[in-house]
């Protein structure tokens, strides 16, 4: 890992909550995210991504991996709680409750999400009071970066 | 172990106010009032039973694989008689607090009420999204056992048909049989109540779970640890301290299976720390270490009933391949048994063999409940679920109780 801190912003401002982001929107709605999360950002830089991260106010840390060109193409989230997940994964959120509801039928029971479509991959683990996940869309990952280094 | 003791006075003290202010539905832990005080132990064994479940027939005809299911009996707070005995309980080591469907619930409990007189209502986080209903009190008797004024979550209420955006964006509902894929959750897991000291405390801080509700809509609200949905367990006279979930061994597929939720850990013969290890956890996460291939995975490791099958890694780090159609389970051309090591915080570790079938084969037949070897992928993590817990006497002690084999929370088995 060869990430360079570049800078550090606290945010505590209330942006209009009419604003979304993230997954598959430009990289300058990670300051919208912040926001509602009323959370800390920092901001660092490797050469194939820009990595947002969020420390929420309740304990849970939040990634956003953003392409050179500017796009967010992968989420993290850690922590007792799970984030605004409509914010956080944007316009594929509907995409994604979809697949849970069929997963859970499918499944027969309860565990993990593992979400695999083509344009969208999500998963989600854990148990009360502690829960991770995870979403990319798998096309837009910059050359040269590898599903295991979104964690 | 955490930073918010004095948010534990705070709250207890916020308490007290709430109590004195708001009056009425405040509920209060019944901790240590033994009205009978004789020598007679209760009968603490509650007959668990692992089968397709609430969700098998008609109109759902979505057949369950390796969730345990039990039947709890309510009462509306000090009555005799308006009581109902619900079956299809999922039994979950993984959460804790009193579940159940609204469609099933035919008695009226009382609503918990907040500041204002308005009523209080949950969103609960799972993994799969969250359960949403009012907080309300019942007298829970589970075996022998009893939870007075225990507040419950009655799950997809219609009195609160309006679910606020910020509960709604945690991912799918499930307030209904078909996506809880239960009549109700009885969650018996390590935690005292589901939420515990960070929805006392007011702000930004609090992570809303709780909500007060009146007609103009609901606002995220402060719940004090006494007014949360809590482990029923720790309601309870004695008997207090945990659980053990003692299922039978299984090979392969079954159709159903029988077993056994004793309440208690050394309070009863029944009951007694013998050869077990102890695993403490990450006090933060509840979880603990796995050794799997070599690589320790810290701080990624659960035991829990709710999850039907045991979840770990991926093909990559496995070997396993993934189900064509079932992508969330493994589907290995024969029967595999790779070893693990579980590594609690307090450096207990023990080596063990576990199985891992083909999915497609174990799950073929729908009248199947149960059946060990049924595996998945959970990327860095080892959720170590149902068929973990085949053949095995599980303890689980809730966080802050007295054991004789110390605090809680831990696992032993």
């Amino acid at each position: 890992m060869n990430l360079k801190i570049t800078h550090a912003i606290v945010l505590m401002l209330a942006l209009p909550s009419s604003l979304s982001a993230s997954l598959g929107r430009d990289a300058t709605s990670v300051q919208e995210d912040v926001a509602k999360m009323q959370g800390t950002l920092r901001t660092s830089s490797s050469n194939s991504y820009t990595l947002h991260e969020i420390q929420t106010p309740t304990g849970v840390a939040v990634k956003e991996y953003a392409s050179p060109a500017g796009k967010v193409f992968a989420v993290t989230w850690k922590g007792p709680y799970h984030p605004d997940l409509r914010q956080l994964l944007g316009p594929y959120y509907d995409e994604y409750v979809q697949a849970v509801r069929i997963q859970r039928t499918q499944r027969a029971g309860h565990g993990p999400i593992l979400i695999q479509h083509a344009g969208l991959v999500v998963e989600v683990s854990g148990h009360l009071r502690s829960f991770v996940g995870r979403a990319y869309v798998p096309q837009q990952l910059p050359a040269g970066m590898h599903v295991e280094d979104i964690r | 172990m955490k930073p918010a003791r004095r948010y534990e006075i705070f709250s207890l003290l916020l308490a007290g106010i709430l109590a004195a202010t708001a009056g009425c539905g405040s509920s209060s832990r019944s901790s240590s009032t033994s009205s009978g005080g004789g020598s007679t132990a209760v009968n603490n064994v509650q007959t668990i039973t692992v089968n397709t479940g609430p969700t098998a027939g008609p109109p759902i005809n979505s057949p369950a694989i390796n969730e345990p299911f039990t039947s709890v009996t309510v009462c509306a707070p000090g009555s005799t008689s308006n009581c109902q005995t619900i079956s299809g309980i999922l039994v979950d080591t993984g959460s804790s607090g009193l579940r159940i469907l609204s469609s099933v619930l035919t008695i009226s409990l009382p609503q918990q009420t907040g500041s204002g007189g308005n009523a209080v209502v949950e969103c609960l986080p799972f993994v799969h999204g969250f359960t949403w209903g009012p907080v309300q009190a019942a007298d829970l008797t589970i075996a022998g056992e009893e939870a007075k004024n225990l507040p419950i979550q009655v799950v997809g209420s219609v009195a609160f048909p309006t679910i606020p955006t910020s509960c709604s964006g945690q991912g799918a509902e499930e307030d209904d049989l078909k996506s809880l894929g239960a009549n109700g959750v009885l969650g018996v897991g390590i935690f005292a109540q589901d939420c515990g000291d960070g929805c006392t405390i007011t702000g930004s801080n609090n992570p809303g779970l709780y909500y007060s509700c009146s007609s103009s809509g609901c606002q995220v609200t402060t719940e004090s640890l006494a007014n949360q949905v809590a482990n029923p367990v720790i309601f309870f006279a004695t008997d207090n301290n945990g659980v053990i979930i003692d299922l039978p061994a299984v090979t392969g597929a079954e159709a159903s299976i029988t077993g056994s939720l004793i309440f208690g850990i050394g309070t009863q013969s029944n009951n007694a720390l013998g050869s077990q290890t102890i695993y403490t956890l990450d006090p933060s996460t509840g979880n603990i270490a796995t050794r799997f291939n070599n690589v320790t995975y810290p701080n990624a490791a659960f035991l829990d009933t709710g999850s039907n099958a045991i979840y770990f890694l991926d093909t990559a780090t496995t070997g396993f391949s993934t189900c064509t159609d079932l992508t969330f389970w493994y589907c290995p051309t024969s029967t595999q048994t790779p070893s693990a090591t579980n590594q609690g915080a307090n450096g207990a570790s023990g080596t063990f063999t576990f199985t891992v079938g083909n999915a497609d084969t174990l799950t073929a037949n729908g009248t199947v409940g149960v059946a060990n070897g049924l595996a998945g992928p959970n990327s860095g993590m080892f959720d170590w679920g149902l068929p973990f817990f085949y053949g095995r006497k599980v303890y689980t002690a809730i966080e802050n109780q007295n054991t004789p084999g110390g605090l809680g929370p831990y696992w032993a088995y």
